[in-house]
C-alpha cells in the first residue's frame, strides 16, 4: 500500500516528495457481521449464482440472445460493496457484466430476467438486453457495453453528488481489462483534482476476455493505478464478502470525509467464460477448479454461518427459496409478451420537434 | 423425476455441434456449476455445466459424436434422492421432440423447453446471403481470368489468407489488436497467424483502442504497414480521433511528405441481438472523410482481393467487414496473387428493369430481392459498391442509364447515409435518366433494439426491397 515515488523527469525534481507524509486511508478490518447480516449476504450471493446459472441455461435454450456475461464467481464483490451503501443517496454504475449488481440492489429478478429474454416487462422494456440495463429509481446507472466508458460516466455521477452536495458517493465498477483504457486515467485525474466522491472499483478477475492481467498490464498491481494522480488504493480479497465489506467501510470513510476518490482493487475470479461464446482456452480447467474448491465465496460464507450455529437445514431452506425465486423469474421471463411493435419508435428522443 | 440434459446452443446461429468429451460418467453425482461435457462447434469449444443437482443416470450420446442437434437429449440426470437406475432414458437420442419420462416434473425446473435457435433478424440476413449464393445469381467478377479454378472459401478464411499472403510478401506488414494472437481472434479472423509469424508481427494489445490506433498510425508514419484490428468497429469510436485526425489528414497537412499507410479493419454493422451499442454501420461516417479509403466487401473473393489491395495502399484504409458474413462461403479464385482495384464497384447481377445498389451484407438482401423480383417479371441489376470512398459513381450512373430506376439498399440508418449520397449523385449527374425518384431501403431510424421482434422490424428485409423496386417500376 505504500506509495511509490512519483516518476518525474530527473532534471525537474530530482527528489520526489516524501510521500509517507501524505494522509492515507486506514487499514481495513474484516467486517464483523452479525449472523443475520451474514445470512443476508449468503442469500444474495446464492441468488446471483442461481440466477446466472439459469441465465446461462436460458441462453443455451435460445431464449437469451446476443452477448451474455455471467457474474458467477464474483458475487462477493457486488454484495459486499453494495451492502454498505446508503441507497437513498449513493449511486452505482458498471460495465456489461451487470446482472449481479442489479440483484445486489434487490431489484426484482423477474424484471432482470425478462430483460434478458427481451420482453416488454423487462427493466429496459426489452430494448436494452443483458449489457444495457438501468434502474434510475435505485440510482443504478447501467449497464454499459463499451469497455471503460462507465468510469468517466461514474465520475460524472460523482460530480453531481458534489455539485448538489447531496452526500452521495458513486461506486464505479470496471474490470482489469478496462483498467487500461485512457479515459479511466483522465477521469481519475479530474476526480482527484476536484475531490469528487467516487470509489473506483476494479473487479480484477484475472482475465480481460482471454488476456491474463500480466499480458495486458505493465503494472499488474492495479490498486496502484491511481498513485500518480495521488488517488490512494487498496487491494482486497474479493472472494471474501466480509473482507470486501470491511474494505469499503474504510473507503467510504475516506470519500465521505471529502478527501477525494479512492481505488479499490477486488481480487476475484469468474468461473465461466468472458461471455457465453468464449471457448476459454486461455486457462486450464485445473485453475478454475482450484479456485472453486478453495476460494468460493458462497462456500466460505456457508462454513462461517455453520460455525455461527446456523444449521444445514436452515441453509437448505434458503437455497430452496432461491431456486423457487429464480424458477419463477425464468418462468415470468419466458411467458411475458414481447414489446409492442410501437416500442420500436419510442424513447429515441424525449421531446417532440 | 429424471431430468433430460439437452444439447445446448452455444451461439445464436448454432444448429448442431460435436460432443467432444464427457467429463462425468454414469453414476457420478453432480451439482450446479459442475462441468459435464465439452461441446465443440466450428468456432469454439465450450464447457457444458450442470444447472440442477443429481446423479448422471445415463449418457445417451457418447463422446466424439458429431452433428448432435441442438435440443437433442444427451444424458439423463436422476434428481437428488432418486435411484439413478430408475431414470429411464429418452427412447431416441436423435429426436429432440421425443418426450422423456418426466412423470413428476420438479417444480423448481419449469422450463424443460427444448432448446431452439435464438430468435434474431440477423438469421434472415444470413439466409438471404446463402439463398442468393445458392441460386447462383451472383455474377463472377470480370477481374478474374476466364477458366480460373474457384475454391469455396469463407469470408473469415479469405481475410486471413489475404493478411497471411501480404505478411509473407512484406516484412513491414504486421497485425495488432485485442485477442488477435493467442486467442486467434475474437471472431477467429486471425486464426493461425501467430503460429506462422510469431509475436513480433502478431500482437495482442490491451483494451486500449485509442492508444493502439495511435501506435499503429505512428508506426505507419514511420514506414511500417500496420493492420489494426478492432474487435468491432463499435469500439473504434474510442479511437476515431486517430483514424480521422491523425491518419486521414497526415498526407495533406504535410504537403505529401508524410504518409499513413495503415489498415483499420474489423466487423461493422448489425450482428445477432447484440443491442444498440454493438450494432452500428460506420460506412457513412468514414466515407464522409477526405483522406480515407473506405472498403466494405460482400463476397469472400472481394474480401480477399480488396484487403490485399488495402494493405498495399499508400493511404489509410478503413476496411469494414461484417460479422454475419464471416461464416458464409463464396468461390474465391485460386491465384497466387489476387488483388482487386480499390474504387471499383462490381455488377453482382445484370438486369435491365431496375438498379439495386448496395454494399456489404445489403448485397445479399438485394440479390435475394432480385430473385423474388424475377418471379414477378422484373429484371433487376444489382451493384455491389465494394468501395464506399472513393465511390464508383460511373458504374452506378451507367446502370441507371440502362434501367432508369434506382433503389439503394443499406444495412444502416437512412439519414446522411451512403444511400443519401447515391441519391444526391444520381440527381446531380443522372437526372435525365431517372424515370422515378430514387428510393432508399435502410434500417429504421432508431438505435437497434435488443428484443427479437423489434430487431426484426428495425433491419432491412428483401421484401421491402421488392416493394421499393416495384414502386419505382410503377408496378406496386
Amino acid at each position: 500500500m505504500a506509495r511509490t515515488p512519483a516518476k518525474s523527469p530527473a532534471a525537474a525534481k530530482p527528489k520526489a516528495d516524501p510521500i509517507p507524509n501524505r494522509e492515507r486511508p486506514g487499514e481495513p478490518d474484516r467486517y464483523k457481521a452479525s449472523k443475520e447480516e451474514l445470512l443476508e449476504f449468503y442469500r444474495q450471493m446464492t441468488l446471483i449464482r442461481r440466477f446466472e446459472e439459469r441465465a446461462g441455461q436460458l441462453y443455451g435454450l435460445g431464449l437469451i440472445g446476443g452477448f451474455c456475461h455471467l457474474y458467477i464467481g464474483q458475487e462477493a464483490v457486488a454484495v459486499g460493496l453494495q451492502s454498505a451503501l446508503n441507497n437513498d443517496t449513493d449511486s452505482v454504475i458498471t460495465g456489461y457484466r451487470d446482472h449481479g449488481h442489479m440483484l445486489a440492489y434487490g431489484i426484482d429478478p423477474k424484471l432482470i430476467m425478462a430483460e434478458l429474454t427481451g420482453r416488454q416487462a423487462g427493466i429496459s422494456k426489452g430494448k436494452g438486453g443483458s449489457m444495457h440495463m438501468f434502474s434510475v429509481e435505485h440510482k443504478f446507472y447501467g449497464g454499459h457495453g463499451i469497455v471503460g466508458a462507465q468510469v468517466s460516466l461514474g465520475t460524472g455521477l460523482a460530480f453531481k453528488h458534489k455539485y448538489a452536495n447531496d452526500g452521495g458517493v458513486c461506486l464505479a465498477y470496471f474490470g482489469d481489462g478496462a483498467a487500461n483504457q485512457g479515459q479511466v486515467y483522465e477521469s481519475m485525474n479530474m476526480a482527484e483534482l476536484w475531490k469528487l466522491p467516487i470509489i473506483f472499483v476494479i473487479e480484477n478477475n484475472g482475465y480481460a476476455m482471454g488476456t491474463a492481467v500480466g499480458r495486458s498490464s505493465s503494472e499488474d498491481q492495479l490498486y496502484r493505478r491511481g498513485e500518480s494522480f495521488r488517488v490512494p488504493g487498496m487491494q482486497v480479497d474479493g472472494m471474501d464478502v466480509l473482507a470486501v465489506r470491511g474494505a469499503i467501510e474504510e473507503a467510504l470513510k475516506w470519500v465521505r470525509a471529502g478527501k477525494g476518490p479512492i481505488v479499490m482493487e477486488l481480487k476475484t475470479y469468474r468461473y465461466r467464460g468472458h461471455s457465453m461464446s468464449d471457448p476459454a482456452k486461455y486457462r486450464t480447467r485445473e485453475e478454475v477448479q482450484a479456485m472453486k474448491d478453495s476460494s468460493d465465496c458462497i462456500d466460505h460464507a456457508k462454513r462461517e454461518l455453520e460455525a455461527m450455529g446456523v444449521s444445514e437445514g436452515d441453509l437448505k431452506k434458503i437455497d430452496k427459496d432461491i431456486r423457487q425465486i429464480v424458477a419463477e423469474a425464468a418462468d415470468f421471463a419466458e411467458q411475458s409478451p414481447e414489446p409492442n411493435p410501437e416500442e420500436l419508435y419510442t424513447d429515441v428522443l424525449v421531446g417532440t420537434y | 423425476m429424471a431430468i433430460e440434459l439437452k444439447m445446448p446452443a452455444l451461439s445464436p446461429t448454432m444448429e448442431e455441434g460435436t460432443l467432444a468429451k464427457w467429463l462425468v460418467k454414469e453414476g457420478d453425482a453432480v451439482k450446479s456449476g459442475d462441468i459435464l461435457a465439452e461441446i465443440e462447434t466450428d468456432k469454439a469449444t465450450m464447457e457444458f455445466e450442470a444447472v440442477d443437482e443429481g446423479t448422471i443416470a445415463q449418457i445417451l450420446v457418447p463422446e466424439g459424436t458429431d452433428g448432435v442437434k441442438v435440443g437433442a437429449p444427451i444424458a439423463m440426470l436422476a434428481a437428488e434422492g432418486e435411484d439413478a437406475s430408475a431414470a429411464k432414458p429418452a427412447p431416441k437420442a436423435e429426436e429432440p421432440k421425443e418426450e422423456a419420462p418426466k412423470e413428476e416434473a420438479k417444480p423448481a425446473v419449469p422450463d424443460a423447453t427444448t432448446p431452439h435457435q435464438m430468435e434474431t433478424a440477423a438469421r434472415q440476413l444470413v439466409a438471404d446471403v446463402a439463398a442468393a449464393e445458392k441460386a447462383g445469381v451472383d455474377a463472377r467478377d470480370p477481374e478474374i481470368p476466364e477458366g480460373t479454378e474457384m475454391v469455396k472459401t469463407t469470408v473469415r478464411e479469405a481475410l486471413r489468407d489475404a493478411m497471411a499472403e501480404e505478411m509473407r510478401a512484406d516484412d513491414r506488414v504486421f497485425v495488432m489488436g485485442e485477442e488477435v494472437a493467442q486467442y486467434q481472434g475474437a471472431y477467429k479472423v486471425t486464426q493461425g497467424l501467430l503460429d506462422e509469424f510469431g509475436d513480433r508481427r502478431v500482437i495482442d494489445t490491451p483494451i486500449t483502442e485509442y492508444g493502439f490506433a495511435g501506435v499503429g498510425t505512428g508506426a505507419a508514419m514511420a514506414g511500417l504497414r500496420p493492420i489494426v484490428e478492432f474487435m468491432t468497429f463499435n469500439f473504434a469510436m474510442q479511437a476515431i480521433d486517430h483514424i480521422i485526425n491523425s491518419a486521414a489528414k497526415t498526407n495533406y497537412m504535410s504537403g505529401g511528405q508524410m504518409r499513413a499507410p495503415i489498415v483499420f479493419r474489423g466487423p461493422n454493422g448489425a450482428a445477432a441481438r447484440v443491442g444498440a451499442q454493438h450494432s452500428q454501420n460506420y460506412g457513412p461516417w468514414y466515407a464522409s472523410v477526405p483522406g480515407l479509403i473506405v472498403i466494405a466487401p460482400y463476397s469472400a473473393a472481394d474480401a480477399k482481393g480488396l484487403l490485399k489491395a488495402a494493405i498495399r495502399s499508400e493511404d489509410p484504409v478503413v476496411f469494414l467487414e461484417n460479422e454475419l458474413l464471416y461464416g458464409q462461403s463464396f468461390p474465391v479464385p485460386k491465384l497466387d496473387d489476387f488483388v482487386l482495384p480499390i474504387g471499383k464497384a462490381r455488377i453482382a447481377k445484370e438486369g435491365k428493369d431496375v438498379t439495386l445498389v448496395s454494399y456489404s451484407i445489403g448485397v445479399g438482401v438485394a440479390l435475394e430481392a432480385a430473385v423474388k423480383l424475377a418471379e414477378e417479371g422484373i429484371d433487376a441489376e444489382v451493384i455491389d459498391l465494394r468501395t464506399l470512398r472513393p465511390l464508383d459513381t460511373e458504374t452506378v450512373l451507367k446502370s441507371l442509364a440502362k434501367t432508369n430506376r434506382l433503389v439503394v439498399v443499406e444495412e444502416g440508418w437512412p439519414t446522411c447515409s451512403i444511400a443519401s449520397e447515391i441519391s444526391a449523385v444520381v440527381m446531380e449527374q443522372g437526372f435525365d435518366d431517372l424515370d422515378a425518384p430514387v428510393l432508399r431501403v435502410t434500417n429504421v431510424d432508431v438505435p437497434l433494439p435488443y428484443a427479437a421482434n423489434l430487431e426484426k422490424l428495425a433491419l432491412i428485409k428483401a421484401d421491402d426491397v421488392v416493394t421499393a423496386a416495384k414502386k419505382v417500376c410503377y408496378k406496386a
